[in-house]
């Protein structure tokens, strides 16, 4: 059971490790933004579900399973509102960008209120 | 056995919360520094969890969840403020 969360905390640490590579090498914010939440969500939950595999009763596995669960809410919570901001102040995409939804949106409806 | 391997994925953690410091440190506008400051936070939670292991304390898991809290509400705060809504 040791060896097997061990295992497990050894794939979520590379997971980590991919998506803090993706932060540095991602050309736009987005790109960034998805990396560095997505691949870091996966990763946290399996390195502490290792941990607690590998541990249980020592540390208390209720408690680091109430992390997990508040990791998967609330991460991309904020990753959703970061990016949303990013796009209202209007930073720059990639040049490789082919669809800009939301810009459209936006533009849609201020025509409507005037 | 297991404890090596431990230490081998808490090593390549570290080494992943060096690569998020780098892009905090570089970022061209403030969302990419803030993008970088949440990867940071959250490699850090688990670092936590993983320093609770090693020193045998089981407190530090409590640390890593108000940490969590902490980290979730300032980057909300962070895009509120950027939006200017705060």
């Amino acid at each position: 059971m040791e060896i097997a969360g061990a295992i497990i905390t050894l794939i979520g640490s590379l997971f980590l490790f991919l998506g803090a590579l993706g932060l540095l090498r991602m050309p736009d914010i987005f790109n960034r933004m998805q990396a560095g939440t997505k691949a870091t969500t996966m990763g946290t939950i399996l390195f502490l579900s290792g941990i607690a595999m590998g541990h249980y009763e020592s540390l208390g596995a209720g408690k680091i399973l109430i992390l997990i669960l508040f990791i998967i809410f609330t991460n991309p919570l904020s990753s959703h509102a970061l990016s949303r901001a990013a796009h209202h102040i209007g930073i720059p995409l990639a040049k490789k960008t082919v669809k800009d939804d939301l810009a459209k949106d936006e533009k849609k409806e201020e025509g409507g209120q005037l | 056995m297991a404890d090596i391997i431990y230490l081998i994925a808490g090593a390549i953690a570290l080494a992943a919360i060096v690569l998020a410091f780098v892009r905090m440190i570089i970022g061209p506008s403030s969302a990419d520094r803030v993008v970088g400051l949440d990867v940071m936070t959250i490699i850090s939670i688990s670092l936590i969890v993983f320093l609770a292991l090693i020193l045998e304390r089981s407190i530090y898991v409590d640390i890593a969840l108000v940490y969590g809290l902490i980290s979730f509400v300032g980057v909300i705060a962070v895009a509120r403020y950027l939006e200017r809504g705060l």
